[in-house]
C-alpha cells in the first residue's frame, strides 16, 4: 500500500468483495418460487397509525438485490465513486443483509420495528464505550481498558441498584466504578508514564479478577445483593406515535435517550467549545499546548476520568437494562467492539454512534435470525458481530489519522 | 521505542548462565520480587475484607475483625503455599499449570520483540487444541512415536494459521492486531462450540458440545506414576530453548528485534517490516497452538467448550512478568503455575475463590508495567529504566 496506486488497489479490493457478495447472495439464498416474506412495519404491541405490511416474493427480490450488488461492484471496478468508495461498500453490504432477511423470512414475517429497536438498544454500550475512547484518545491517552470499565460499571451498578433499591442509584454506582477505573488508568499512564496499551490490558485483567472474585465471594452467598431494580422503557408522549420511527426511537429505555444526548453533547463540546479545543490540542501537540499555558497533565486526567464516567454508563447497561443480574465476564468482549467502533468512527462522537449502530445491528440481526427457521447454527450467528468487526476494521478503516500524541506520555522538557 | 531493554549494558558475548544470573539477580529481579510481594500483600487485604468471618466478627468490634481477617488470610495463603510446592503432588500440579503458561507466555514474548502485542493467545490455543485433538482422535492405526508428534505438529500449525491472519491483516491493511486478535478469540470461542457439535467430532450419544477421546497413541505420556505431570513440560522447555535460539541467533529473529526497535532503520537496512509482522504473529500462533495441543493431548484428553478460558491473558501476564525475555518467561511461567496450582488448593481447602489469583496476577503486572508505583510503595530507588515502552500505538 504505497504511492498513487493505493486508492486504485483499495477500489479493486472493494469491487472484488462486491462481486463475491453478489455471487454469494445469488448462489446461497435460494427459495422456492412461490414463497413470500412479510416485513412488518408496526410495533407488535399495537400502533395508533398502523402501516400495511410489506410483502415481497423471495426469489425475485433476492435476484434483483444480487443484480444491484453486482452493478455497484462493476461501477467500483470501472470508475469508482471517488471519496464515496467506502459508502458504496456499505450500500452493497446493506443490500446483502436485506437479501438475507428476505430469504430467512420465507413463508413467515419479520418485524422491522423490533429489529431496529434492538439495534438501538444493543448500540448503547458500544456507543458509550466508543465515546469514552474518543475522549481519552483525543487527549492523547490510549484507552484499551473499556472492557474493564464495563465490567466494573456493570458489577457496581447491579450491587448499588440491588441494595439501594433504585436503578438511578445503580447508574450512579456504575458511573463511579467506571470513573475509578479511569482514574487508575490515568494514574498509571500519566503519573507513572507506564505503557498505555499494557496498562489498559492490565486493568481489564484486574477488573475481571476483582468482579469475578467478589461475585463468588460475596454475591453467591447473598442473592439479594445481585437482584438490581432495572430501568423500564418509557414512551415519549406524542413522538412515540409517529409511524415506524416512533416505536423504534421514542419508545426506548433511559440509557438509549442518554446515549443520544451524550453523543450530541460530546460532539458539540469537542468541536465547538474552548474545553474541546484545549483537549484536542493536548492530544495533538502537548508541548505547544503547554507553551500557551494549557495544563497538559490535568487536562488529560480530566478527559480520562470523563471517559471513565461514560464507559461506566455503558457498563450499567449490562445489569440495569440487558440482563437481570451480574454474572462473571458478562461483557463478552463488547469493550473491544467499542474500541473498534471508535476507530471505525474515526475518533468522532457521531462516527462512534454510527459504528455503534452498525455493531448493534449485527447483534440484533443475529438475535432475529436465531428465531427464524434458518439452517445456520446459532453458535455461528453469535460470532457474527466479531467477524463483522474484523472485516470492517481490516477492510474499511485502513490507515487512520490518529491524534499525533496518542499513546505518548508527556514529560515536561 | 519498544521491547525489553536489558537491565544492564550487555557484554558482547554472554552465555545462558550469565543471562540466567542477570535475570535472577539483576536489578530488575529486585523490582520483580517487590512487585510479587506487593501484589500478594494487596491480595491479602482484599481477601481479609471480603472473608465472611471478618464481616461476622465486625459485629464484635474492630479488633476481633482484624484477628478474623488475619486468620482467613493465613489459612488461605498457607493452603496456597502447600498446594504449589508443599508436596510432590503439589509440585506436579505446578508443572502441569506451568506447561501451558510457558508456551502461551512465549506466544506473547516473541511478537513483543517486533513491537506487536498478541492478545489472541486464547483463539490460537483453541485452534491448536482443536486441530491437534482432531488428529488425535480421527487418525487411527499409528504407533505412539508417529501419532503423538503428528498431533503436536498439527496443533502448532492450527495455532499458526490463527496467528497468521492478524499479522497478515496488519501488514496489508493496517488493522491493529489488538482488535483483530481479540475479535478472533471471540469468534473462535463460538466456532469451537459449533465444531464440537458436528457428527464427526462429537461423542456419539451426547447432545452437548464435547469431542471424542484422543486415542492413547496420541496422548502425552505421564512422567511419574500416579501424578498428573506429563511430557508436556519437557515439550515446553524444548520449545523455549528453540525460541531462545530463534530470537537471539537466527537471522529472522534478529530482524524481528531490529524491526521492533526501529522500523525505519530496519527498512533502510533492507528488511521488510510487513513480512516480519506476519512472521512474528505466525510463530506466536504456533507457540500458543502448541499450548492448546499439549493441553488436549495431555491433561484433558478431549476438547470441551471453554477449555482455553483465560489462557491468552495468562500468557500476557507471564511474558510481562518475564520482561519479554525467554528465560524470564520460563521462570515466570513456573511462578504463576505455582500460583495457579496453589490457588486451586486454596479454593478447595479454605473456600477462597480462585479468582483471587487473577487479582494477584493483575496487580503483579501493574507493578511491573509501572515501576514507579512500586518505588512509591516501598520508597526504594530502582535503577531500572522507567516504564519501558513495550507496545506501539495505533498508527501503522
Amino acid at each position: 500500500m504505497s504511492g498513487a496506486a493505493a486508492p486504485v488497489r483499495r477500489r479493486r479490493r472493494f469491487a472484488a468483495f462486491g462481486g463475491l457478495l453478489a455471487a454469494l447472495v445469488a448462489a446461497l439464498l435460494r427459495a422456492d418460487a412461490s414463497a413470500r416474506t412479510a416485513f412488518v412495519l408496526n410495533d407488535a404491541r399495537g400502533a395508533r397509525f398502523p402501516l400495511p405490511d410489506l410483502v415481497v416474493p423471495v426469489a425475485g427480490t433476492v435476484r434483483i438485490l444480487a443484480a444491484l450488488i453486482l452493478a455497484l461492484a462493476v461501477l467500483l471496478a470501472v470508475r469508482g465513486a471517488g471519496r464515496r468508495d467506502a459508502a458504496v461498500v456499505g450500500v452493497m453490504g446493506g443490500l446483502a443483509v436485506v437479501a438475507l432477511l428476505t430469504w430467512a423470512g420465507a413463508g413467515t414475517s419479520i418485524s422491522v420495528v423490533s429489529l431496529l429497536r434492538g439495534t438501538l438498544f444493543a448500540a448503547v454500550p458500544i456507543a458509550f464505550g466508543a465515546l469514552a475512547g474518543v475522549l481519552c484518545e483525543r487527549s492523547g491517552v490510549i484507552n484499551i481498558a473499556i472492557e474493564g470499565q464495563f465490567l466494573a460499571g456493570a458489577f457496581t451498578a447491579a450491587v448499588a441498584a440491588s441494595i439501594l433499591g433504585s436503578a438511578w442509584w445503580g447508574l450512579l454506582g456504575g458511573i463511579a466504578a467506571g470513573a475509578l477505573v479511569g482514574l487508575m488508568l490515568a494514574g498509571l499512564t500519566i503519573r507513572f508514564a507506564a505503557d498505555q496499551i499494557v496498562s489498559g490490558v492490565v486493568l481489564i485483567v484486574f477488573a475481571t479478577g476483582v468482579t469475578s472474585f467478589l461475585t463468588s465471594q460475596l454475591l453467591a452467598g447473598t442473592p439479594s445483593w445481585n437482584a438490581p431494580v432495572r430501568f423500564q422503557a418509557f414512551a415519549l408522549p406524542g413522538l412515540s406515535d409517529v409511524p415506524l420511527l416512533g416505536p423504534i426511537v421514542f419508545d426506548q429505555t433511559v440509557l438509549v435517550y442518554l446515549m443520544l444526548l451524550a453523543v450530541a453533547g460530546v460532539q458539540f463540546g469537542l468541536f465547538r467549545t474552548r474545553w474541546g479545543l484545549r483537549l484536542r490540542s493536548v492530544g495533538e501537540h502537548p508541548a505547544a499546548a503547554d507553551t500557551v499555558g494549557i495544563p497538559v497533565l490535568r487536562t488529560r486526567y480530566r478527559a480520562v476520568m470523563l471517559g471513565g464516567v461514560l464507559a461506566g454508563v455503558g457498563g450499567s447497561w449490562f445489569t440495569l437494562e440487558a440482563a437481570s443480574q451480574f454474572s462473571k465476564e458478562m461483557t463478552g468482549g463488547r469493550g473491544f467492539i467499542a474500541l473498534a467502533a471508535m476507530l471505525v468512527g474515526r475518533y468522532s462522537p457521531v462516527g462512534a454512534l454510527g459504528a455503534g449502530l452498525l455493531f448493534g445491528f449485527a447483534d440484533a440481526l443475529a438475535t432475529a435470525l436465531q428465531r427464524l427457521p434458518v439452517p445456520i447454527p446459532s453458535s455461528l450467528l453469535r460470532a457474527t458481530p466479531y467477524v463483522i468487526t474484523i472485516v470492517v476494521v481490516a477492510g474499511l478503516v485502513g490507515r487512520l489519522r490518529v491524534p499525533a500524541a496518542d499513546g505518548k506520555p508527556y514529560v515536561k522538557a | 521505542m519498544s521491547t525489553d531493554a536489558p537491565p544492564s549494558p550487555a557484554p558482547v558475548r554472554e552465555g545462558p548462565a550469565q543471562r540466567l544470573r542477570a535475570a535472577v539477580l539483576g536489578a530488575s529481579a529486585r523490582l520483580t520480587g517487590l512487585a510479587v510481594a506487593a501484589a500478594l500483600g494487596i491480595g491479602a487485604v482484599v481477601l481479609a475484607l471480603s472473608a465472611e468471618e471478618t464481616r461476622e466478627a465486625l459485629d464484635d468490634g474492630l479488633g476481633p475483625a482484624l484477628v478474623a481477617g488475619a486468620s482467613a488470610v493465613g489459612r488461605a495463603y498457607s493452603a496456597l503455599l502447600q498446594g504449589s510446592v508443599g508436596s510432590l503432588g503439589a509440585l506436579s500440579e505446578t508443572l502441569v499449570a506451568a506447561t501451558v503458561l510457558i508456551l502461551t507466555g512465549l506466544a506473547v514474548a516473541v511478537p513483543l520483540r517486533a513491537g506487536l502485542f498478541n492478545i489472541g493467545g486464547e483463539g490460537q490455543v483453541i485452534a491448536g487444541g482443536l486441530v491437534g485433538g482432531a488428529v488425535g482422535f480421527a487418525v487411527t492405526g499409528l504407533p505412539l512415536p508417529v501419532h503423538l508428534p503428528l498431533a503436536i505438529v498439527a496443533a502448532g500449525l492450527g495455532g499458526a494459521a490463527v496467528g497468521w491472519l492478524p499479522g497478515f491483516l496488519k501488514a496489508r491493511t493496517g488493522a491493529h492486531e489488538v482488535i483483530s486478535t481479540i475479535m478472533l478469540n471471540n469468534t473462535l470461542t463460538f466456532v469451537l462450540i459449533w465444531i464440537l457439535t458436528l457428527p464427526l467430532v462429537q461423542v456419539e450419544g451426547r447432545s452437548d458440545p464435547i469431542s471424542r477421546q484422543v486415542l492413547d497413541s496420541a496422548r502425552l505420556p505421564r512422567l511419574l506414576e500416579g501424578l498428573r505431570v506429563d511430557a508436556g513440560i519437557i515439550l515446553a522447555v524444548l520449545v523455549a530453548v528453540w525460541v531462545l535460539w530463534f530470537l537471539d541467533r537466527s537471522t529472522t529473529g534478529l530482524e524481528l528485534s531490529a524491526v521492533g526497535a526501529n522500523p525505519a532503520a530496519a527498512t533502510a537496512a533492507g528488511m521488510d517490516p510487513a513480512r516480519t509482522t506476519v512472521t512474528a504473529m505466525t510463530v506466536a500462533g504456533a507457540l500458543a497452538g502448541l499450548a492448546g495441543g499439549a493441553l488436549i493431548v495431555g491433561l484433558q484428553g478431549r476438547i470441551t467448550p471453554g477449555f482455553s478460558a483465560g489462557l491468552g491473558f495468562d500468557g500476557i501476564t507471564v511474558a510481562l512478568l518475564g520482561r519479554g525475555t525467554v528465560v524470564g518467561t520460563v521462570l515466570s511461567g513456573l511462578l504463576l503455575g505455582a500460583l495457579k496450582a496453589g490457588g486451586r488448593a486454596m479454593q478447595a481447602r479454605s473456600g477462597t475463590a480462585l479468582d483471587l489469583v487473577v487479582v494477584i496476577q493483575a496487580l503483579i503486572i501493574v507493578f511491573i508495567a509501572a515501576p514507579g508505583v512500586v518505588r512509591a510503595l516501598f520508597r526504594v530507588r530502582a535503577d531500572v529504566g522507567e516504564g519501558a515502552r513495550i507496545s506501539q500505538g495505533w498508527g501503522s
